[in-house]
């Protein structure tokens, strides 16, 4: 007992099991599940059933087996390599996207540390700005595989997607300039325990959402935009260039493609808990001073954990609800009206935090 | 801590390389990506987690996607056929170059350089205050000037090119 105690204490081992723990038992199956729950809650929508036929002697776990039909099917098909396509680049093109979905979650704590333990893989000083930097090379995945796949579709796709997320990288920094300055610094820790205070004595958290209404907004949407979903999905564009970037693509390098996405959608929800939502602190709680550390830790685990799945369900239902827009349209609505409005937020969240605090 | 910075410094230098020989251009501008990453690796072992993070976003994140954006519009799948010449200028270049990296490597391997902290900002101190707010008080004070004059010059290239995009569509 001593002895895994203290191979537990080294830090190596420490960030390993928490890499472990978070890519395994978090990101992975909520990006899994994500997309059964997608297509249920689209049946949902369009007043259909859903996947609901793979079953296992007739039980069927109202069209939970299909995570492991769709699984298998992926594992088994032929992974084609169109003629003429630049083969090294079209094979590793799927797993930049993934890669970078995965390493949102490393600076993200999803409860509050007892003792030196923390819950969070690192927490750097750059912390939010190592999020950027992630983000920007997940372009490489659709630029890769729109330029290897020698496919007039997929070049445009690609071409598409990569002129879209470079524009909305730019104001999603923007966006959360006002965040940086109401809590005084990019670490992640830093700004979770800022959201902990409280306005009017107990009555408001001070959460990123009272204080950085507008940045909320702004960054909700530079966020869905970098996921390439709707209403920004004109880089896929199904109903003009087919599938866009990862058209060619079969079996398991398109299901990359897919998971990535819906990795991409976990990061977005938990970053938007984390930011603006409180992340892991439950409010009030502070007022309860006899509660056992255990069931602090749990309750903590659960908000983050609710909060996280309402904005993936959120994200979907964003999907299903809303038409899409013209690629021009994401352009001109980019530039030319959250820029400016992102730039008037950090101008006017800088007044204001000189002048009150 | 010194082995890590081998192996990045290392792979640097043949990526860097890899540009220079790689034929297809799109693999030239992933291996100028792969020597910005390490790059940023061997900034995170100097402690300069901030300088790190802007790199990579900046470097490999915005300018080389916009370097793969135009290859990718203008280049075929077949290698370019660049005939190499040698003519005077060439040669002039290579002694040129030459000479500059012999007496680079000679300051470098000279043993009046010593290793080991200088300035006026060591580890402890940058810690204390935090190395985001640390550079954004100096460029604030001490080096406001140079500053506003990026500045400017970045405001001159943006008005250029809406000038120049504005002229091809009247």
């Amino acid at each position: 007992m001593d002895l895994i105690l203290e191979i537990l204490s080294i830090p190596l081992v420490q960030s390993i099991l928490k890499i472990a723990f978070i890519i395994l038992l978090f990101a992975m199956p909520l990006g899994t599940v994500l997309t059964l729950m997608e297509r249920k809650w689209s049946a949902m929508i369009q007043d259909r059933v859903g996947p609901n036929r793979a079953n296992v002697g007739n039980y069927t776990g109202n069209g939970l087996l299909h995570l492991a039909a769709d699984g298998l099917k992926s594992i088994f098909k032929e992974d084609t390599i169109p003629q003429g396509a630049n083969g090294f680049l079209y094979l590793i093109a799927p797993f930049f996207g993934l890669i970078a979905g995965v390493a949102t979650f490393a600076i993200i704590p999803i409860a509050g540390p007892i003792g030196d333990f923390t819950f969070q893989v690192t927490d750097i000083e750059p912390g939010l700005l190592f999020i950027f930097a992630i983000t920007s090379l997940s372009v490489y995945g659709a630029v890769l595989a729109g330029t290897s796949s020698n496919s007039k579709f997929a070049l445009l796709g690609g071409t598409r997607a990569s002129a879209q997320m470079i524009s909305y990288e730019v104001f999603m920094g923007l966006a959360l300039m006002g965040i940086f300055m109401v809590y005084g610094s990019t670490r992640v820790s830093d700004i979770v325990n800022g959201q902990n205070e409280y306005w009017f004595g107990n009555l408001i958290p001070m959460w990123g959402v009272f204080t950085q209404p507008l940045g909320f907004f702004l960054f909700f949407t530079a966020l869905i935009a970098e996921t390439k979903r709707a209403p920004f999905d004109a880089p896929e564009g199904e109903s003009e260039i087919v599938a866009g970037y990862f058209l060619e693509y079969s079996g398991m390098r398109w299901s990359a493609f897919m998971l990535a996405e819906y990795v991409a959608v976990a990061g977005v929800a938990v970053l938007m808990t984390t930011l603006f939502f409180g992340g892991y602190h439950v409010p009030w709680l502070h007022l309860w001073e006899s509660a056992p550390q255990w069931l602090v830790t749990l309750l903590q685990i659960g908000k983050f954990s609710i909060v996280t799945i309402f904005f993936c369900w959120l994200q979907i239902q964003l999907r299903w609800t809303l038409p899409k827009f013209r690629f021009d349209q994401t352009m001109s609505l980019g530039w030319k009206k959250l820029l400016p409005l992102s730039l008037a937020n950090t101008a006017l969240t800088a007044v204001v935090v000189l002048a009150f605090m | 801590m010194l082995t890590l910075f081998y192996i990045f410094a290392a792979i640097s230098i043949i990526c860097a390389f890899g540009v220079l020989f790689m034929r297809n251009p799109i693999h030239c501008a992933l291996m100028l990506v792969g020597t910005f990453f390490c790059l940023g690796g061997i900034y995170v072992m100097l402690n300069a987690e901030f300088v790190a993070v802007i790199q990579v976003l900046v470097y490999a994140g915005a300018i080389m996607v916009l370097f793969l954006f135009v290859l990718m519009l203008l280049s075929t799948n077949e290698p370019s056929q660049v005939a190499v010449k040698w003519d005077a200028a060439k040669m002039l270049a290579v002694i040129i170059t030459g000479g500059i990296f012999i007496q680079v490597a000679s300051i470098f391997s000279d043993s009046a350089l010593t290793l080991g902290e200088k300035g006026n900002y060591p580890l402890e101190k940058i810690e204390e205050i935090g190395s985001i707010t640390l550079i954004g008080q100096l460029l604030f004070t001490e080096y406001v000037l140079p500053f506003e004059i990026i500045s400017i010059l970045l405001l001159v290239a943006v008005i250029g090119a809406v000038v120049i995009a504005k002229r091809r569509f009247n």
